[in-house]
């Protein structure tokens, strides 16, 4: 079956981001297929490569890049969202006159669009947030 | 259409239970994940609600591993509750037509 998955949390406001990943492994570990995971509202704090939790805590940018390094995930952050938090790529940090991109491996900037289309061709849309 | 609700928020914090129960059918499940593991404790003040639903024919399952990290015993569970991991979290994703999550 094809999962799609909206994350509205960052990785420091309460469980959301934690449960949007646990459920996305076990589903990927049981044959399931994931469409696409989308990063909106504070969600995108989960794509800035800036992070740098404490050596004992987890880091949940750094266990979904890995998780779509392995499975070939498609992590698209909304572009709305991000520029609001500080979330660019190469691109966007050019285009708003920025020092530099910050956006983490295997994540990319996109549009709603994204989120709809997620919604149309995936099986079941899961939302996780706050 | 069958429909798996998830309740993220305690009872005694939110309100999001008593309104996922007022709009749940026969055929739903409603699944307590993070702080809505609570609402599943026996003898509470969200116990009679859930009854009632239950009555009604709506499924209930809690999440195990939030009860866990919570520090609440699942022999506490209400009777009726089935206690999943995350891969029985993805089944009924799966088994169900919808999800609709209660933030």
């Amino acid at each position: 079956m094809k999962f799609a998955i909206q994350i509205n949390e960052g990785p420091f406001t309460h469980q959301a981001a934690d449960t949007a990943y646990q459920f996305t492994k076990a589903a990927l570990a049981n044959g399931h297929e994931i469409f696409r995971v989308f990063f909106y509202h504070d969600g995108v704090n989960n794509g800035t490569m800036y992070g740098v939790p404490p050596i004992d805590d987890r880091n949940v940018q750094q266990m979904w890049s890995e998780l779509a390094e392995e499975h070939d995930l498609d992590l698209v952050v909304c572009v709305a969202a991000a520029q609001r938090r500080g979330i660019m790529d190469e691109d966007e940090s050019k285009r708003h006159g920025k020092g530099a991109a910050n956006i983490a491996p295997k994540f990319r900037i996109s549009g709603l669009g994204q989120l709809i289309e997620a919604g149309i061709q995936a099986d079941r849309l899961l939302v996780f947030g706050d | 259409m069958s429909t798996l609700h998830t309740v993220n928020k305690s009872p005694f914090d939110r309100n999001s239970l008593d309104t996922c129960l007022s709009v749940t059918k026969a055929d739903a499940t409603v699944l307590m994940i993070e702080d809505g593991v609570a609402g599943a404790m026996q003898n509470t003040t969200a116990s009679a609600g859930i009854s009632d639903a239950m009555a009604k024919g709506v499924k209930f399952a809690v999440l195990g591993e939030d009860l866990r990290a919570r520090g609440l015993p699942a022999d506490r569970v209400m009777d009726g509750f089935s206690v999943v991991d995350y891969a029985g979290f993805v089944q009924l994703s799966a088994d169900h037509d919808n999800v609709q999550s209660w933030l």
